[in-house]
């Protein structure tokens, strides 16, 4: 008896807590990459417009796994499906805003931004084959900075992530060993090291880790203050990760390269460009069954386009070209369309 | 049986009692209380019919291959169960090395050496020990234990055995952060203390006192009656609480996937990171699919085998004990 | 007898007798071993308990306020926020779950006691209810995910609810079938007696007398469901702000919200997760000693 009273009583508790019916509740699922810009969009987002976005970050896979299963309005990875997996599901994809990859670390005596590492040099800590903090090889890009003589742990993603595939990729194009082993994906077999799950699990652990190292997206390491790593990029020189440097890779995108705007960005030529610079990507079901949630979904990403650059810039993510976010609108009017052939973005 | 004959009575009355229910109602009754009796049994068929459902186009895929293999690729949907079932089995069994004496000494200090006024605290204590909730185990074993255990034993032994034979590769690490499959095994073992001490306990309770207290008579001490009398006496369904403990220690999913590391390869050390069966599916569910999705599914069906059979085996040495 | 007794006390030496009599030194040894072992480790796990719990004030005093139970979680870094939206979730699905659990158990356990008695049916119910009731709960939360999640297209609080529900079954009919059996059975013959149908009887009768134990039975039944986090990964997943009140979509809950906060790297959502540590934890405490509490009274040893 008590408990069905006290049942109902939590039941009626819920319904006056909840806002109107009449502010719309948008779900989505994926990267951790771009959690930290999402979360800050949909929060000004709501204040302005008291829609809310449920975004759950639980990393690139299970954003295209629970897009796939139709659990969830819209999905988001930074690994883009081919154009065969497109066409397969049925998929739209976008890119929403770009972001980099760093190396964090935590390593006694060694302030933030003192490290220099080259890409073939980090292929191989995480390979195993640099177990050192005092290698030869690192002190060689290091002169003038005391590393210590203790082991290094590798910390990397223990969940299916596009940050590991953004990383693999970039790990692939400068070490031949790394392309020959692990390679790339969203997943891979990692010789030495413990996982962490998503990006905030990698920053946490890399923190709370003596002499670790891992790779977590920008927006992680300067909101955590955590120590991150200047890297040797194509064009032999060492830079460090902002704005700048992550625009200047982006600045010579050829977003029409491959389907569904699914390009890659690392490792790309010029003297101010970040090695490591990677765009993130929504899907959206071409036919949604649900189009009013699509619609709405779309809205939400159409009213970050207008007005959540400064927040982007602020997080150091590099918002998309104008010209860029004028094609994805057009994308959106001509391909996403409801049972009735109508285009569900309406704007 | 009296109920029953009067049951007959009743109904083959000819003016039924002014506030009896009808005998349909009766019979309602009966039947929902045996639908809901069925219910559990249903349920249990469904968790077994589902984790096979789900796990056999994985076993079709690789056959026996899976339980043997060590291969664990998303990207080539290579799979195998080898490397999660080692470490389901290494933590379970370190947790049991280190929480069996803790549990019995616990048992044997309640029931033959504590003083009755403190009897209740204690037993209270070592009870609440299960109350906490496994992810409370986890953090604690990760922002507390961990460092510690990282600074305090990892490196102080680890520069102890380096390069030495056998113990230098099983207690060597070459990452000492304090997470690892050791470090799950004491997690789990004080996890399972509270199980094993409290069912060690009303075990050691039912013998009789005057078993016990003919082997004082003669002039026996503590150790003796307990070494003697209690312990054989107690012998089989000792054993059957501590399977009870180690089908605890072996599902357990939150307290290890904080502190296990996460690494889905094998190594010699104990105490580099490992994975378990039950924190690989925690990890890794949210975002599989296809075969990947399978083949937990298969990892499930396997820990749930083991597990089935360490408790059917507990049952069957240990009459019921109380819940809780 | 007596020649022999005076032959030997007068030929030892007159020193005075050890302090453990005329036992063997190595037996006092060992007795004292286990006694100092058996207080050591008892010790030990009062000290595990003690650090956890202090471990959990130290670190969620800080972050409790008013706001912690008012506000819902907030963005990562964020100033504020608090985790009203966890703490209104977890209880609805404890609720739910209990609710759901409730009468199965109850009339389960009743089956077994009543009806079933020692039949072979009841034998095997028995003994799945006993491999229920420690299977790991991560396979239950998998099980919902296929029956429920998966055909419904979306995390819920209604799977969440279910999947909390089979874990307290099991402990439910434990208990209501240990407490009815501990019914003496002149109490049900003289409902018998008097011409009541057995469902009176054991509605009026049994269930009466064994009141306090069920309640019990149901308490133990909470305080073990509102801790579980995994078997909710799969099915209620998670939700950052109100959850719609059909329940659809994700649903808040402290435990996967404790696990998702305290494994980042933001200071606010570390702070909450501890916060929200301490109130569950603390809650399951305060529950699981009124249990044991109610226990006590009504145990017959």
């Amino acid at each position: 008896m008590k408990i069905v009273s006290y049942a109902i009583a939590a039941g009626l508790a819920v319904a006056s807590f909840t806002t109107t019916a009449s502010a719309a509740d948008i779900t989505g699922a994926g990267a951790t990459f771009p959690f930290p810009i999402y979360a800050k969009w949909a929060e000004a987002y709501n204040k302005e417009t008291s829609n809310r976005l449920n975004y759950q970050s639980i990393g690139s896979s299970g954003g295209i796994r629970q897009i796939r299963a139709k659990t969830v309005d819209f999905g988001a990875t930074d690994a883009p499906l081919k154009g065969e997996e497109l066409q397969k599901d049925g998929f739209v994809q976008f890119p929403a805003v770009m972001g980099g990859v760093v190396a964090v670390y935590n390593v006694q005596g060694v302030s933030a931004g003192q490290l220099k590492l080259t890409g073939e040099v980090l292929a191989d800590i995480f390979n195993g084959k640099i177990s050192k903090w005092n290698d030869a090889k690192i002190a060689q890009a290091n002169q003038g900075v005391t590393l210590p003589n203790a082991s290094i742990t590798p910390v990397y993603r223990s969940d299916g992530s596009g940050t590991t595939s953004v990383f693999t990729t970039y790990l692939s194009q400068v070490s031949e060993t790394w392309k020959s082993g692990p390679g790339v994906g969203a997943s891979v077999q990692w010789p030495v090291g413990q996982g962490g799950k998503g990006n905030e699990g990698v920053a946490a652990l890399v923190k709370q880790v003596p002499n670790s190292i891992g790779y977590v997206e920008y927006a992680y390491a300067k909101q955590n203050s955590i120590p991150f790593a200047q890297l040797q990029n194509k064009n032999g020189k060492f830079v460090s990760p902002e704005a700048k440097t992550f625009q200047a890779a982006a600045a010579n995108a050829d977003w029409k390269s491959a389907p569904g705007y699914g390009i890659s960005l690392t490792n790309q030529a010029g003297d101010e460009a970040w090695p490591i610079t990677a765009p993130t990507f929504i899907l959206v079901p071409k036919n949604p069954e649900k189009p009013e949630q699509v619609a709405e979904a779309l809205k939400f990403f159409d009213w970050s386009f207008k007005n959540g650059d400064k927040m982007a810039v602020e997080l150091d993510y590099v918002p998309l070209p104008a010209q860029l976010k004028d094609q994805v609108r057009a994308t959106w009017k001509s391909e996403i369309k409801n049972a009735s052939g109508q285009p569900v973005f309406t704007q | 049986m009296v109920a029953l004959s009067q049951e007959r009575l009743v109904s083959s009355a000819a003016a039924p009692a002014r506030r009896s229910p009808p005998p349909s109602f009766d019979r309602l009754f009966r039947l929902a209380s045996l639908a809901s009796a069925l219910l559990v049994l249903i349920v249990l068929l469904g968790i077994i019919g589902s984790m096979i459902y789900g796990g056999l186009p994985a076993f079709r895929e690789f056959g026996f291959g899976f339980i043997t293999s060590s291969v664990w690729n998303v990207n080539e949907d290579q799979y195998g169960a080898w490397v999660a079932i080692v470490g389901t089995l290494t933590t379970a069994l370190i947790a049991l090395v280190i929480g069996v004496p803790l549990s019995l000494g616990i048992a044997i200090f309640l029931t033959q050496l504590c003083p009755p006024w403190l009897k209740r605290p204690v037993a209270t204590t070592i009870e609440l020990l299960a109350a906490v909730p496994s992810i409370i185990y986890g953090m604690w074993g990760l922002f507390v234990f961990a460092p510690l255990f990282a600074n305090y034993v990892q490196i102080p032994v680890s520069n102890i055995v380096e390069g030495m034979p056998i113990i230098g590769t099983i207690l060597y690490a070459r990452t000492p952060s304090g997470v690892g499959i050791l470090t799950a095994g004491i997690i789990l073992a004080i996890m399972i203390i509270p199980f094993i001490a409290s069912i060690a306990r009303d075990i050691l309770d039912q013998i009789p006192s005057v078993l016990r207290e003919s082997a004082y008579g003669i002039g026996c001490t503590t150790w003796e009656v307990v070494r003697n009398v209690l312990l054989p006496q107690a012998g089989v369904s000792i054993i059957g609480a501590i399977m009870l403990g180690l089908g605890r220690a072996l599902g357990e999913t939150m307290a290890v996937t904080f502190v296990v590391g996460n690494a889905n390869r094998l190594s010699g050390s104990l105490f580099d990171p490992g994975s378990t069966i039950a924190s690989r599916i925690a990890n890794e569910f949210n975002e599989a699919i296809g075969l990947q999705l399978n083949a937990l599914m298969a990892l499930g069906c396997i820990l749930f085998l083991v597990t089935f059979t360490v408790l059917v085996l507990a049952r069957l040495l240990v009459s019921r004990v109380k819940v809780g | 007898m007596d020649t022999a007794l005076q032959h030997r006390t007068a030929t030892e030496p007159t020193t005075a007798p050890a302090p453990w009599g005329r036992v063997r030194r190595s037996r006092h040894v060992a007795d004292r071993a286990l006694k100092i072992i058996c207080t050591l480790f008892t010790i030990l796990g009062a000290f595990f308990l003690g650090w956890i719990l202090l471990m959990l004030i130290v670190e969620g005093i800080g972050g409790l306020s008013p706001a912690v139970f008012t506000e819902t979680t907030p963005g990562p870094g964020s100033q504020g926020g608090g985790i009203a939206n966890a703490i209104v979730g977890s209880l609805i699905l404890t609720v739910l779950g209990i609710v759901v659990a409730t009468p199965v158990g109850v009339l389960a356990g009743t089956y077994l006691a009543e009806y079933g008695k020692s039949s072979k049916l009841a034998e095997v119910i028995r003994f799945v209810n006993d491999i229920l009731l420690a299977a790991p709960s991560i396979l239950i939360g998998l099980f919902v995910y296929m029956l429920m999640v998966q055909p419904m297209g979306g995390y819920s609080g209604w799977a969440g609810g279910v999947a909390l529900a089979i874990i307290a079954v099991p402990v439910i009919v434990r208990t209501t079938e240990d407490m009815l059996r501990l019914v003496p059975g002149s109490l049900r013959e003289a409902g018998a007696a008097l011409g009541a149908p057995m469902s009176t009887v054991i509605i009026k009768i049994s269930w009466k007398a064994a009141r306090a134990g069920m309640v019990t039975g149901v308490l133990l039944a909470t305080a073990r469901i509102a801790g579980e986090t995994a078997p909710l990964l799969f099915t209620a997943l998670n939700n950052n702000f109100w959850f719609n009140p059909n329940l659809m979509g994700g649903v808040a809950n402290l435990p996967v919200m404790i696990y998702q906060f305290a494994l980042s790297p933001y200071e606010n959502w570390r702070e909450l997760a501890w916060a929200g540590a301490l109130i569950i934890t603390m809650s399951i405490l305060a529950l699981s000693i009124v249990a044991r509490l109610l226990l006590r009274k009504d145990k017959v040893r």
